[in-house]
């Protein structure tokens, strides 16, 4: 367990990215440093025997609810648009995406 | 200070006004709240004149609901119309919800009174209420003690007697945790029972919004009037709605009680496990029998919670991107994903860009079936545990809490020192299975609190547990000295 580095600060780099959040220099060494304590705490998980046993997604036994399609009352009245940041008319506006 | 119960009485008796009390509650913030902080926002003139709205129906004599004039104090993660929400993050710091939650809209029909936003960790991700971007709350016990988290505002403004009651989430602890740590009353209801929509969501399969209170009566009151089907959530359970009230019997006779051997090992304090014993005790003397039992699989809960809910914080947060609401940096220069990824560098703090990291890495290839797979996997080990310990017992009991109120400042460096104080806490969010803590004794001046677990959609059994050992102490009387 101790001194095995589960992750890398490259990994670090490139996890944050997909999950799109910017990280410091000094961020990226403390996160490694953190993530490395938490995952090998995690690892406790490796002693249990799952085998044949299902994963629990969700404690309720509910699937696909339905209702009927019926047009209701809307319940926002007002403008939907109104906290976002930057708009042109009826549209978000955004950075340039491609 | 009378309880909701009673103020509800007085107002619709005309006995007293629903503004002249909630007067008093906003002189009442005004003098302390700079002390504490358990305030986001207060929403001082839409409150007094709702108030004087409830007072003239009152005065013309239409019929006024159970909750007629009563304070709430709603935690910040609880979406309000016309009123910011901002989930303590810089993030929708500036974010005000176009709609109620369901469980807003059922205050109001229930003639309440909203009274402002709670204080809590940002995105509801943590255990002392410390990584607000609007700065902690403190314990009102003792200002240099956290308040217990994440719904630490709400617990530490019922305490202190700045509401009435208050609304919480519980993630894997967010409402027993601060109820504990404040000496209040603090319910998680059962997977299901309670509407979610509106509810920012954290960790979506764990989370309910509960009742915090200073007495198992405004607790059971407020849980009647929030919980009942809701076709806007599809995880919302339609079952005939309850009146918790009826439940509050002072009796525990030939109730049996079970206690696991993992509820009192290595890490719970010495003082934290003589009163929850000594709370076992008492429910003897008044007839219930108590049992050693032992949930195995409790080693490895925080584990697998931690897994599931950063995972579950990973997907469920990847919606702020700055762009349809929430911060925007107005300097933002570059292309969509330089600035979607700075928006949300600047916009969340650092657990909350941790939790999403993490759980990004859990559920990304080559890591899925070692740590989320597995994890869900023991999570149905876990309930399997608690439902063959629940054909023996009626109700679990344990401390709410390891360790008593810590120092603020004292484990926020420590990630992983902090996760391990929701040990005791985790399980009932993995199970589904409903929990209240109920404050059970002092250390120091310090409150501790007794968690008492029961099956699903139970909550009955578990308010009669806990109100029958509130009705035999005095502990819910104490109130700190502020």
């Amino acid at each position: 367990m101790s001194g095995s580095r589960r992750v890398s600060v490259e990994e670090v780099r490139h996890i944050a990215e997909l999950a799109h959040i910017e990280l410091t220099k000094e961020e990226e060494t403390l996160f490694t440093e953190q993530f490395n304590r938490i995952l090998d705490y995690f690892s406790k998980i490796d002693e249990v025997n799952t085998e044949d046993v299902p994963p629990t997604y969700h404690v309720l036994d509910l699937v696909n609810v339905y209702r009927e399609d019926e047009a209701q009352e809307p319940q926002i009245k007002e403008d939907p648009l109104k906290n976002a940041p930057k708009r042109e008319g009826r549209f978000f506006k955004s950075s340039r995406i491609v | 200070m009378m309880t909701a119960a009673e103020v509800s009485e007085s107002i619709r008796n005309q006995d007293i006004s629903a503004e002249e009390y909630l007067s008093s509650i906003l002189e009442r913030i005004e003098k302390i709240d700079e002390k504490i902080h358990a305030f986001v926002t207060v929403v001082k003139d839409e409150a007094l004149r709702r108030a004087r709205e409830i007072d003239e129906k009152a005065r013309k004599g239409e019929k006024l609901s159970c909750l007629a004039g009563v304070a709430v104090a709603v935690k910040d993660n609880i979406c309000t119309r016309g009123i910011r929400t901002t989930c303590s993050s810089r993030m929708l710091e500036n974010f005000v919800p176009p709609y109620d939650a369901t469980v807003i809209e059922k205050l109001k029909a229930a003639d309440a009174v909203i009274l402002g936003k709670t204080n809590m960790d940002e995105f509801a991700m943590g255990t002392t209420t410390e990584t607000s971007y609007f700065g902690a709350t403190h314990n009102p016990w003792d200002l240099r003690k956290v308040p217990g988290g994440s719904s630490g505002g709400s617990a530490a403004a019922v305490i202190s007697e700045e509401s009435s009651v208050a609304l919480g989430s519980d993630t894997g602890g967010s409402i027993r945790c601060p109820a504990s740590y404040c000496s209040t009353v603090g319910l998680k209801p059962t997977y299901g029972l309670v509407s979610r929509y509106g509810l920012i969501s954290y960790a979506n399969s764990l989370e309910q919004i509960g009742p915090l209170a200073r007495t198992v009566r405004d607790c059971a009151l407020l849980l009647s009037v929030i919980s009942g089907h809701d076709s806007r959530d599809s995880t919302s359970v339609n079952l005939p709605s309850k009146d918790y009230l009826s439940s509050l019997i002072d009796d525990v006779k030939e109730l049996k009680i079970g206690l696991p051997r993992e509820f009192f090992e290595e890490g719970v304090e010495e003082e934290v496990k003589g009163l929850v014993l000594k709370a076992a005790d008492k429910f003897e003397e008044l007839g219930a029998s108590c049992h050693e039992i032992s949930l195995s699989t409790m080693n490895y809960a925080l584990a697998a919670y931690y897994i599931i809910a950063m995972s579950e914080a990973s997907s469920n947060l990847a919606r702020y991107d700055g762009l349809r609401y929430g911060y925007h940096d107005e300097n933002n220069e570059g292309d969509f994903d330089t600035v979607f990824s700075r928006n949300r560098r600047i916009g969340f703090g650092a657990e909350v860009r941790r939790r999403i990291i993490l759980g990004t890495y859990a559920l990304s290839a080559g890591y899925f079936d070692q740590y989320y797979m597995k994890a869900l996997k023991i999570r149905t080990l876990i309930r399997r545990d608690f439902e063959k310990s629940f054909k023996h017992v009626d109700v679990i009991i344990g401390p709410t809490m390891p360790v008593l109120p810590f120092d603020i400042g004292e484990r926020i460096d420590d990630p992983l020192k902090l996760y391990m104080c929701d040990i005791l806490t985790v399980p009932a969010n993995l199970t589904g299975c409903p929990a209240i803590s109920v404050p059970c004794g002092f250390v120091n001046g310090l409150p501790v609190g007794l968690q008492i677990i029961g099956r699903p959609f139970d909550e009955e059994t578990i308010l009669r547990v806990a109100y029958t050992f509130e009705q035999n102490t005095e502990y819910h009387k104490f109130r700190p000295p502020i």
